[in-house]
Formats: C-alpha cells, sequence, structure tokens
C-alpha cells in the first residue's frame, strides 16, 4: 500500500518539483484512471493489468492537456499567483467530479473477477493479497523507470534544466511550454498506472480521488516538495504509518497517524524529509 | 494620498451602512420561505469570508482549514446546551474564545511553515478535528446531536415558526465581521499584515513583528468563523460532524473572498452575493437529477473566473484607479 501511495505522490512531486504547482486535482486524475480501467475490463474484458499501459497513456494524454489547457493559464497569473494556483486546479477537481457523476452515475462500481482480485499468495509464511504485492512491484519499477528517464534521457535533462532556469532553457532552444506539458503528462500517467492497479480493490465511485487526494498531499510534503526520492520513500513512511495506527487504532481512526506523523515531520523539519532547506 | 484613503474609507462606511439597510428591510418583499433561507446563508458565507480573509487574504496566510474552527464553535455551543442547559449566547461566545486559543496554539508551530506546507497542514488538522469528532461517543460521534426544541426564544435563540431572526442575526454578524475588518484595514494590524503577506523578512527587518501580527489574525479569524459555526447549528438544530467540519466548509468560506477579490474589503461580500445564490440555484434546478451538472458549472466558473481575473471581481470596479496598487 505504501508503495502505491509512493507512486501517486510521485507524479504530484514530479509536477510540483517541475513548476511549483501543486495539482489539486491529482485526486481526480486517480479517480479517472480507475474508470477507464474499469470500462477497459468491462467493455473489452481487458484485465487492469494488462490495460495498466493503456490507462497511463490515456492519462498522459489528460494530464498534458489539462496543463495546456488550465495551468498554462494560471502560472501566468501575475497577481495571487498561489491562490490562482489552488483554485483554477480546484475548480478543475470539482469539474471532473462532476463529469463522473454525470457520465458514470454516483454509484460504486468494481472490478468483480480479474487475474489477481482475492487471490494470496504466501511467501515465507506471511500471506499477502496478491493485487498488493504486484502493485508494490509495479510501483518500484516504474520509479526506477521514472529515475532512470529523468537522469538518463535527452528529455529528462531537458526537464531538469526547465526546472532550474525557465529563461536560460528558452535561449537554447527548448519549448518550456512543451516540456512542462510532457511533465504533466508523464505525472499523470504515474496516477493512471497507481489508478488501474488499485481499481483491483477498491470500489470505483466519482469521489474516490477526495480521499486519496489528501494522503498524497501529506505523501510529498513529508518527503519534500520537489523531491521525487522523497515522495517515493514518504510513501513507503505513509504505508507503514497506516498499517501500525490501523492494528492500534479503531479503523475509522486510521488516517490520523498519518496526518499527526506529517505534523511532526514538518514541525521538526519544516520542509519535510528530503526537501532542500 | 491620505486624504483620499480617509475619504475611501468614509465612503466605504457609508455604502455598507446603505446596504444593510437595504438589506434589513429586505424581508419586507421576500416573503418566500426558500428565498429567505437563500438570504440567510447568502449572508452567513459573507461573514465566514471575511473573517477567513483577514487571515488568508489581509495576511496572506492561505487556511483551507477553517472548518475546524467553524465546527468547533458549532459543537461548542451546541455540547453546553445539550448536556449543561448553558444558553447559546454564552455557549456561541465560548466557542469563539475556544477557537481563538487554538488557532493560536495551532498557530505557534503552524506560522513557521510556509506555502503549501501552510495550506496542507491545515487542510490536514482540520481532517484530524473532523475524525476525532466522528469517533467522540460524548459528543455523539458520527450520528452527531439533534438540538431540541424548546419553542421560539431570542433568549434560547431558537425559532421555528420564521426564519426572520436567523436572517437578522446573519445580516448582524455579516455587518459585525464587515465592522471589523474595516476597522483592523487601518488599523496598525492591518498595514502589519499586508507587508508580512507581501514579503514577511523585510517586513521583520523593518520591525514588524511577524509571528504575532500572524497570530493576531488567527485569533480574531478564528473566533468570527466560530460564532458563524455556532450560528449554523442553530439555524440546522441538527450537527454531525460531516455537516459542520466537513472539508467543503474551509472550501465554501474560501471561495467567495477568491472570487470577489481576496484581501480586500469588499470581495468577501461581493462573492458570496454571487456564489451562494449561484450555487443554491443550480442545486435546486439542475442538480436535482443527481447527476452533478451543478458540480460541472459551478467548478468550470471557479477556473474561469480564478484564471480571468486573478484579483477578483472587485478589481473590475477599481481597475483604473488601482493601476499599479498592489491593493
Amino acid at each position: 500500500m505504501g508503495l502505491l501511495y509512493g507512486l501517486i505522490a510521485v507524479g504530484l512531486a514530479l509536477i510540483f518539483g517541475l513548476m511549483d504547482v501543486v495539482n489539486f486535482a491529482h485526486g481526480e486524475f486517480l479517480m479517472i484512471a480507475m474508470y477507464v480501467s474499469f470500462f477497459l475490463f468491462t467493455f473489452f474484458a481487458i484485465d487492469p493489468l494488462l490495460s495498466a499501459p493503456l490507462v497511463a497513456a490515456a492519462l498522459f494524454v489528460l494530464g498534458a492537456v489539462v496543463y495546456l489547457l488550465v495551468v498554462r493559464f494560471a502560472m501566468r497569473a501575475k497577481a495571487n499567483a498561489g491562490m490562482v494556483q489552488i483554485f483554477s486546479t480546484f475548480g478543475l477537481a470539482i469539474v471532473m467530479r462532476g463529469l463522473a457523476q454525470f457520465f458514470f452515475t454516483p454509484d460504486y462500481r468494481s472490478i468483480p473477477q480479474s487475474w489477481l482480485g482475492g487471490k494470496t499468495v504466501s511467501i515465507a509464511g506471511i500471506f499477502l493479497p496478491e493485487p498488493q504485492l504486484v502493485g508494490a512491484l509495479v510501483s518500484i519499477a516504474a520509479f526506477a523507470g521514472l529515475y532512470f528517464f529523468i537522469n538518463r534521457t535527452d528529455f529528462g535533462r531537458a526537464l531538469e534544466a526547465t526546472r532550474e532556469d525557465p529563461g536560460a532553457v528558452a535561449l537554447v532552444g527548448i519549448d518550456k511550454n512543451r516540456v512542462f506539458a510532457l511533465g504533466w503528462g508523464l505525472g499523470a500517467a504515474l496516477v493512471g498506472l497507481a489508478g488501474a492497479i488499485m481499481a483491483v480493490f477498491f470500489y470505483i465511485y466519482p469521489d474516490v480521488g477526495a480521499s486519496f487526494a489528501l494522503i498524497a498531499y501529506v505523501t510529498v510534503a513529508l518527503g519534500g516538495f520537489g523531491s521525487v526520492f522523497g515522495a517515493f520513500a514518504g510513501g513507503i513512511v505513509v504505508g507503514l504509518v497506516e498499517a501500525v495506527t490501523a492494528l492500534m487504532l479503531p479503523p475509522s481512526l486510521k488516517s490520523v497517524g498519518i496526518y499527526a506523523v506529517y505534523l511532526l515531520v514538518v514541525f521538526i523539519r519544516p520542509r519535510g524529509l528530503f526537501g532542500s532547506m | 494620498m491620505d486624504k483620499n484613503f480617509a475619504a475611501r474609507r468614509r465612503r466605504d462606511l457609508i455604502i455598507a451602512a446603505v446596504l444593510a439597510a437595504l438589506a434589513a428591510s429586505a424581508p419586507l418583499f421576500v416573503k418566500d420561505v426558500y428565498v429567505q433561507n437563500i438570504l440567510v446563508l447568502t449572508l452567513m458565507y459573507a461573514a465566514l469570508s471575511q473573517s477567513w480573509n483577514i487571515l488568508s487574504g489581509y495576511c496572506g496566510q492561505i487556511s483551507l482549514g477553517h472548518a475546524l474552527y467553524f465546527g468547533i464553535g458549532a459543537y461548542t455551543t451546541e455540547l453546553l446546551y445539550t448536556k449543561f442547559g448553558v444558553l447559546p449566547w454564552f455557549g456561541m461566545l465560548a466557542g469563539g474564545g475556544i477557537a481563538a486559543i487554538i488557532a493560536m496554539g495551532l498557530g505557534y508551530p503552524f506560522f513557521r511553515l510556509r506555502g503549501h506546507y501552510f495550506v496542507i497542514a491545515t487542510i490536514v488538522i482540520a481532517e484530524i478535528g473532523l475524525l476525532l469528532f466522528q469517533n467522540w461517543e460524548w459528543a455523539g460521534a458520527a450520528m452527531g446531536i439533534t438540538i431540541p426544541v424548546r419553542g421560539d426564544s431570542w433568549l434560547k435563540f431558537q425559532f421555528m415558526r420564521s426564519k426572520l431572526p436567523y436572517f437578522y442575526f446573519a445580516l448582524g454578524l455579516c455587518c459585525l465581521a464587515w465592522f471589523v475588518t474595516w476597522w483592523l484595514e487601518d488599523s496598525k494590524w492591518g498595514f502589519w499584515w499586508r507587508a508580512v503577506k507581501d514579503n514577511p523578512e523585510a517586513a521583520e527587518s523593518l520591525g514588524v513583528v511577524v509571528f504575532n501580527s500572524k497570530m493576531g489574525a488567527a485569533a480574531v479569524s478564528a473566533f468570527l468563523v466560530a460564532i458563524g459555526g455556532a450560528f449554523y447549528a442553530q439555524f440546522l438544530a441538527y450537527i454531525d460532524p460531516e455537516s459542520v467540519m466537513g472539508f467543503q466548509f474551509s472550501l465554501l468560506m474560501a471561495l467567495p473572498a477568491v472570487l470577489g477579490g481576496i484581501g480586500t474589503l469588499w470581495g468577501p461580500v461581493l462573492g458570496a452575493a454571487i456564489l451562494i445564490p449561484m450555487t443554491e440555484l443550480t442545486r435546486s434546478y439542475i442538480g436535482g437529477s443527481g447527476r452533478g451538472v451543478d458540480l460541472i458549472v459551478y467548478g468550470a466558473l471557479i477556473v474561469a473566473i480564478s484564471l480571468a481575473l486573478p484579483q477578483g471581481l472587485v478589481s473590475l470596479f477599481s481597475r483604473s484607479k488601482a493601476k499599479g496598487a498592489t491593493r
């Protein structure tokens, strides 16, 4: 679970690290990804495990479009820039939730039979639910891929450079908007991946994103905004804390532990665990 | 410049008095209970937004956790009333006091946080409050509290037969919040806050006590919001954690100010006057289908306005005059 939180959060951290914008519609990206996965399963009988790359691709497009249609303009605001970003992405989240309700109705849906659903596997005497296990593996693979991508490819370098100094980058002929749009797409694709896997073991409904979004923000902030590695580490911490609180407190209070740890960490290190000071 | 400022402040006060008088006479023409209900909510959100604006608009500490103070106001009042028989009037003040103390207590650690860290911390703390109240048996847990009906009276602040007393109270609260903002705007605090918002380091170096001024803003803001919460609880006669402490309140308090113009005297009033009736109307006319069309319209509007008018609707009125000015 923690690794999945990490995967959701990495997308958010990428976007934030790239341009200092917090995407308050991140949870809705997740929700859309779960729906896409659901419909691919229902209509084409594609198992979520196979459709994950398709979902990621779809979300990539969505992320890039959202950047070009909304965020690009939000970043131009001269006055109240922080506010404009918060509320434009927030408004977007509300629209997306409304659209989901409109097209998919508020009903709860789930994917009844997938290859992974409900199965457990025993490793050294510990029983682990298969979907979660696969989720963890995919998360690790995706994180490794992202790491490679950022550090080893031309585009990754362009991403880093644009983040360092958008002005100078323009001088060497890199289109800032293109890089940012791709960055948003990439961030969304990571959420898409997480959503496809989570569709197997969570109910799918229009508000599902909201419950994960706050955890994602906490995860990112815990790791330190702008640090992709931090977000991943934050995810693991959050997953562990959640597991521990679930043992000690009633289930309805399990997120309190996560929030409390977040508060504790930022009070000690106001920039998060791995954030640059 | 100084003269202009004084003149503008006098003008603001006169406009406010005229508007308040007009609003006070509104029930003479509006007999429809549904419309009266919308008026009450509009006034309440105007008051809440104005209070939120003190901390988030003037002082620049964007809080998306004010639902916490709203809920504390509601719960303090109702717990005192139903468990100990304390009249809501005192409960209201107690709620305000507790909220202000909590706001300052939270301020100690929170005001060290910057930007998004602060925003998320406020969301998180409100969420913790919500979860705790949902699990607090003595306070009714997730079931909430039903406020017993003990007849119509100003003493018990409860009215079954008519919405008008609620209307006048909401109007009074709205005027109070406006007046407090108006008064603070020109005080030492008001100038400190704007300085803190624009550039905390520079403000600090010029002798502004940054930390204390944030604390002051938080306390005033939380106190007024808690009064609003107490009012809302009496108005609904039923509270549960989700209905007084849910995240939507944090948002609904912020949106009118954002829409109207954040950090301005008139922004929250203007924003609430447009946003709340619109919300209610879209909800009842096109939201009835349960298919989320109201959400789509509402969300799209927020996106459009925040992108097109980053300084809010108020900037439409003062664009020519305030050119280049930061206010």
